[in-house]
């Protein structure tokens, strides 16, 4: 798999984790699931208050709500962003055991309020480690 | 039959299909057999032990299972079953603070710049520090002391009695040990939370990068121009914030290179001086204290680096006159005509002098002079040699420890003053504390046309003889 996103929208994705540094945020990526097309970055409110330089959460309900949103207007649901502050774009254990198969997960880091790298990652089938895919941004 | 709405990505396990029909009569029964028909779902809706995991939410009707009676909450025939995932994740937790943690950074704690979070940041933090010397000593025990949870350091000196004046991590008792050694012992009774990494060597193009690799910040403590460049390059090439600091008789600079994008010690000094040009500071002499307020501000660059805070000295050189006592700043800018650092080389013979103060000069080839060792020279002079002895040392050192037999004392770099006053006839055995500055004033009497047979170096200067001839000398 491989995604293909709009300038625009992954301008919108950074800016969003730059905002939010030093804290982690999070957010939906949608588009066309059959061709791989991001089209809209939908951020989230990222519920860990608790520990949000290293932890993102959206509820369940929270998160149906804003995919039915997007799915109304069109778009298919083709997974999730969320940053690293001070941290490598690199998937954590945390990430994996957390992670859904069949969505894209990507990761922005953000060093020092700055964003440095972004990588796009998919749960393996045996949930044992995630492979990377590219992202071409158009 | 009960109604199970399947969430989008994981629709591929039931063959695309929205909704399943199954039987049960509670939740957890309607869910195995979505598992049993459906087999691909079962490990992602339930971890090895065999529960729901923690982002698979299942609801009934309207209601959250987990508020009713979770897995075991009955239900009958046409209930719908909703699964709705949410989503977690994000970076591997910070250490937690233990008790005796807590009592002990209470006062970084209240700070809201640092905080629970910051200390964390600084317990999961490795910091590297090259050299236990006079920068190394406060550096050292003021990074362990504020809870720098992982701290390298190298050295392969041992503790001379001559350190003691500002060397301050070692003890009198520690004279003639490892001075690793005696670091470590000194920073594990200051915090023994602190992981120590002891690498008793010298730091060398060979293992520079294997020794930074695993460290988040670089501190330089270095007194020699070949591992100062040695070390900056390695951090270049890493990526690796480099926190220097040098000192000099009554100065001392300080800046933090390569962070974010800025500046390194190549930006400031493209090129190593001229060897002996800038003598060391066994030669120079420096002020006890200095090191002391140098290395303190290396470390509080450190610890902001860390922290993520503040203000850093990335793209100022800081110089302390310790004299005047005042501070002033430079501006340092990226040269963009440097050539990008790529490899590490051969950094003695980049500097023209060796890595440490141990006395073993490299022996350049085709020497305008002779060298005789301090073993050597006493037996010849036991046997009647009457070399001309001239003395390149300061007034200073002279006034520490001389040879009562010396003829003249002139400073190595002053040397092309007094030719005239030199027999040219006669042999002159050349002098210092070492044998470093007598080389090059031997080279520059060689250039001002004295003939290399009669040029005598002495190997090892005075300190060598008094240590290997006349113990009754001090050393200093």
């Amino acid at each position: 798999m491989s995604l293909t996103a709009l300038d625009g929208e992954m301008a919108k994705l950074y800016a969003h984790a730059e905002a939010g540094y030093p804290h982690e945020v999070v957010g939906i990526l949608a588009g066309k699931r059959a061709t791989g097309e991001l089209n809209k970055v939908l951020p989230l409110i990222n519920e860990r208050a608790d520990s949000a330089h290293n932890r993102y959460k959206v509820s369940g309900l929270a998160l149906m709500r804003a995919e039915q949103s997007l799915e109304a207007e069109g778009h298919d649901i083709l997974g999730y962003y969320h940053s690293h502050p001070d941290h490598p774009s690199q998937y954590s254990d945390y990430d994996r055991d957390h992670a859904l198969p069949n969505m894209s997960y990507v990761i922005v880091s953000v060093l020092n309020g700055t964003v440095a790298d972004t990588a796009s990652w998919r749960l393996k089938e045996d949930r044992s480690a995630m492979d990377p895919e590219s992202i071409q941004i158009v | 039959m009960i109604t199970i709405h399947i969430p989008t990505p994981l629709r591929p396990y039931t063959g695309g299909a929205s909704s399943v029909e199954v039987d049960g009569d509670t939740v957890g029964s309607a869910l195995n057999n979505l598992t049993t028909t459906h087999a691909g779902l079962a490990r992602h809706l339930r971890d090895d032990s065999g529960k729901l995991r923690s982002f698979v939410n299942v609801y009934l009707g309207d209601e959250d299972i987990r508020f009713i009676d979770g897995e075991d909450t009955a239900v009958s025939a046409g209930a719908e079953l909703t699964i709705v995932p949410s989503i977690a994740g994000g970076t591997p937790d910070l250490p937690e603070l233990t008790s005796d943690e807590i009592a002990r950074y209470s006062r970084h704690l209240i700070l809201d710049e640092v905080g629970v979070d910051g200390q964390r940041t600084l317990k999961n933090s490795a910091v590297l520090c090259v050299g236990t010397g006079g920068l190394g000593s406060p550096l050292l025990m003021y990074l362990a002391a504020a809870g720098v949870g992982r701290i390298g350091i190298v050295d392969f000196d041992v503790v001379d009695e001559s350190n003691l004046q500002r060397q301050i991590v070692h003890g009198t008792a520690s004279v003639g040990r490892p001075k690793v050694q005696s670091a470590a012992e000194r920073i594990r009774d200051i915090n023994p939370h602190v992981t120590l990494d002891i690498f008793e060597e010298p730091l060398t193009s060979e293992n520079a990068i294997r020794i930074l690799e695993p460290y988040d910040v670089v501190v330089d403590g270095t007194d020699n121009f070949p591992t100062r460049y040695l070390v900056n390059d390695a951090c270049v090439i890493l990526g690796k914030p480099n926190v220097y600091g040098s000192i000099f008789k009554f100065e001392g600079q300080a800046s933090v290179f390569n962070y974010k994008g800025g500046p390194n010690y190549r930006d400031l000094y493209p090129e190593p001086p001229p060897p002996g040009l800038v003598p060391s500071c066994a030669e120079g002499g420096v002020l006890g204290i200095l090191p002391g307020v140098i290395g303190c501000i290396q470390a509080t660059e450190t610890i902001k680096i860390l922290l993520g805070k503040g203000d850093t000295l990335s793209g100022r050189l800081l110089l302390y006159d310790a004299l005047g006592m005042n501070f002033r700043q430079l501006k340092l800018r990226r040269d963009p005509n440097l050539a990008a650092i790529t490899e590490l080389i051969d950094y003695q013979q980049f500097c023209g002098v060796p890595a440490n103060d141990h006395g073993t000069d490299a022996v350049a080839e085709n020497e305008p002079f002779q060298r005789v060792d301090v073993v050597s020279a006493k037996s010849r002079l036991d046997a009647g040699w009457k070399p001309f002895v001239l003395d390149v040392r300061r007034e200073a050192e002279a006034a520490i420890v001389k040879f009562d037999w010396a003829d003249r004392l002139q400073p190595h770099g002053e040397v092309g003053l007094i030719v005239d006053e030199l027999p040219k006839d006669r042999d002159i055995l050349i002098h210092c504390k070492m044998g470093g500055r007598s080389a090059t004033a031997a080279q520059a009497l060689a250039e001002a046309g004295f003939n290399p047979q009669h040029l005598f170096n002495l190997d090892g200067g005075i300190v060598g003889w008094a240590k290997q001839v006349d113990p009754s000398l001090p050393t200093y």
